[in-house]
């Protein structure tokens, strides 16, 4: 019978593409406008995925890793001497504006890297090499550089120069970075050269990237890096969730996101349930003659659901499905940020369930408010 | 079990069913005594609005009555609750509807194997017995076909293997020839006739069509609400309806 249940609504083509339509619709609004959501607040956290150190050392005010209270450079010295580190480097970083040899301007995100021992270097270098930095006036850019720079009309390359606060900047190599949610290119330089590159300020340090000895755990070093008055230091687990805690509390991203979320659950709930409980309703005579031949209540709600939860399998697969390969565009041509985590398709997976759960069970009370004389009248 | 006769396959006494309640109520029936015998075909005549389908569904258990009394193969279904109902109906009723009521999305075999796979037989058997009924009625060559794609008198015979398929007791017929032509409600009735009537089946027919009062074994009467009369066919002297 449940395989008649699925005839009865595969046949009803026009509805059950409407019905198709809608749950594909609303799985797809969830799961994409979620995506976006988890690559936006990814970004967030690009700085962090671009350098890596077990541990961050900032300023006891700092609340997230795009906001930089500056240090003194003793500071470093400071944390070395702390039982349990293995070792401690500066690391400068800030946005700044580097002047092109065409005249335009572009922000970038200057990265000054600790030049002895280059930690919070780049992962993946797609031309030049890494110990060029060391070269003067050396610096290295991501992908993102060489697309902005070419929209304002320079084909940035290896060898070219270009000028960060009146002083040469020389392109020894290109990397690959994580594109950041301030949307600017990472431009890495050793740490020396970025404090000659940035302002001048009483403090320039922005933070202390820490190791702890093998022997000692990150919690531990991280407990005893904070005793350390005016200093704060966090995991690098612990500051990516501090960064994406901070923006969905102080921004009005998870708002608007939010909406959209809900709005694509409203329309599934609105579209499914509506046609699901016309399907049913037009067939309510046939599915009484059932009742009337011996069907008990429990077959019909089998069938019922079976159908309902059909077609919102059918739904989500679709959904999720048009959701992945936009997404597989996205992360190709790099934006919007998309981020699709197991999660989100287990939100959206337990919203179309429900939608489903909502749409049989008004179904379901139509079919079971109907006496089975109703297929005499 | 009954202390009925044992060649009564149906018995009611004193059967009422009151419709809405207060000023708008509706007494459709006022104590109906009947009973059909095994092995006959009994049709129940009478006026538009007399309660010929409410004393139908009592009797197949798709209806309670308010009070009274009914019997049915020695089985008191006024004292069953409503799922020992539904099972009943499934392993000893049969229906055959007015408007055929025949699922349009599932092709003519499988409409007609449903009341065996209720009755929890398996996909194969269900469907080689719906299509040994279906050659029986003269659709053996249309097993695939859907509903809408057979006239009415068609659409009728697979309503009437899809009733006969899991061996009813009891054939409940609501107007089986309302919507067909003459012609076609006749060569149903024939069908009907050789194919449903057995000597341990009873088969019920509700009608208005006075060409067809010559298939019936005997004919009960009603008027506002109560059986009149219960007579051999062949004595019957039909009224204008």
């Amino acid at each position: 019978m449940l395989r008649l249940a699925l005839k009865m609504l595969y046949g009803d083509v026009a509805k059950f593409v409407m019905l198709l339509g809608g749950l594909t619709f609303c799985s797809l609004l969830m799961t994409q406008q979620s995506g976006v959501f988890c690559g936006l607040m990814l970004w967030t956290t690009s700085t962090l995925r671009n350098v890596r150190a077990p541990i961050w050392v900032c300023d006891a005010k700092v609340e997230q890793i795009n906001e930089v209270v500056p240090l003194r450079d003793v500071e470093v010295s400071r944390v070395r001497s702390v039982e349990g580190v293995d070792w401690a480097v500066p690391l400068y970083w800030g946005m700044i504006q580097a002047r092109l040899q065409n005249g335009t301007f572009q922000p970038i995100q200057l990265t000054g890297l600790d030049s002895a021992t280059m930690v919070g270097r780049p992962v993946k270098m797609t031309a030049g090499d890494i110990d060029d930095l060391r070269l003067p006036n050396a610096v290295i850019v991501d992908q993102l550089a060489l697309k902005k720079f070419k929209r304002k009309g320079y084909d940035l390359k290896v060898g070219d120069t270009f000028e960060i606060n009146d002083k040469e900047a020389r392109v020894v190599g290109i990397c690959h970075a994580d594109q950041s949610f301030l949307g600017q290119p990472y431009v890495y330089t050793t740490y020396e050269r970025a404090l000659e590159y940035a302002p001048r300020q009483r403090k320039m340090l922005s933070f202390i990237l820490v190791k702890p000895k093998d022997n000692v755990s990150e919690a531990e070093v991280v407990q005893r890096i904070r005793k350390i008055p005016g200093l704060s230091a966090y995991t690098e687990a612990e500051l990516t969730n501090r960064t994406i805690d901070w923006y969905i509390k102080y921004t009005g991203i998870p708002i608007s996101f939010g909406t959209v979320v809900l709005l694509g659950a409203i329309v599934g709930i609105a579209i499914a349930g509506q046609t699901f409980y016309l399907f049913v309703h037009e067939n309510v005579r046939h599915l009484a003659a059932l009742k009337a031949m011996g069907a008990s209540g429990t077959l019909l709600a089998e069938m019922v659901f079976l159908q309902a939860f059909s077609v919102g399998v059918a739904g989500y697969g679709l959904g999720t499905g048009l959701t992945s390969i936009f997404g597989s565009i996205f992360m190709k041509v790099g934006e919007p940020p998309f981020y699709l985590p197991w999660q989100v398709l287990a939100f959206v997976g337990a919203v179309i369930v429900l939608i489903c759960l909502f749409s049989a069970s008004i179904g379901l009370l139509k079919v079971l408010r109907a006496e089975p004389a109703v297929v005499f009248r | 079990m009954s202390h009925m006769d044992a060649r009564l396959a149906v018995e009611t006494r004193q059967l009422t069913k009151t419709f809405g309640r207060g000023d708008n109520a509706v007494q459709a029936l006022k104590g109906v005594d009947f009973n059909a015998r095994c092995g006959e075909l009994i049709m129940i005549v009478g006026p538009s609005g007399c309660g010929k389908t409410t004393l139908l569904s009592v009797i197949c258990g798709t209806m309670k009555a308010n009070e009274g009394y009914v019997n049915v193969f020695g089985t008191d279904m006024s004292a069953m609750s409503a799922g020992a109902l539904t099972k009943f109906r499934g392993q000893n009723v049969g229906f055959i509807f007015q408007q055929f009521n025949l699922i349009p999305t599932w092709n003519i075999l499988e409409n007609a194997s449903v009341p065996l796979l209720l009755n929890g037989a398996g996909k194969r058997k269900a469907e080689d017995e719906a299509a040994r009924l279906l050659t029986e009625v003269g659709l053996g060559k249309r097993l695939e076909a859907y509903p809408n794609q057979l006239s009415g008198g068609q659409q009728q015979r697979v309503a009437i293997a899809r009733a006969l398929v899991h061996e009813p007791r009891l054939l409940i017929c609501d107007e089986p020839t309302a919507s067909l032509d003459a012609a076609t409600g006749r060569k149903v009735l024939e069908l009907l006739k050789t194919s449903a009537c057995r000597p341990d089946r009873c088969v019920i027919v509700v009608t208005h069509d006075s060409r067809i009062f010559q298939f019936a074994d005997r004919i009960a009467e009603m008027e506002d609400g109560v059986v009149k009369t219960i007579t051999e066919a062949d004595k019957y002297q039909a009224h204008p309806l």
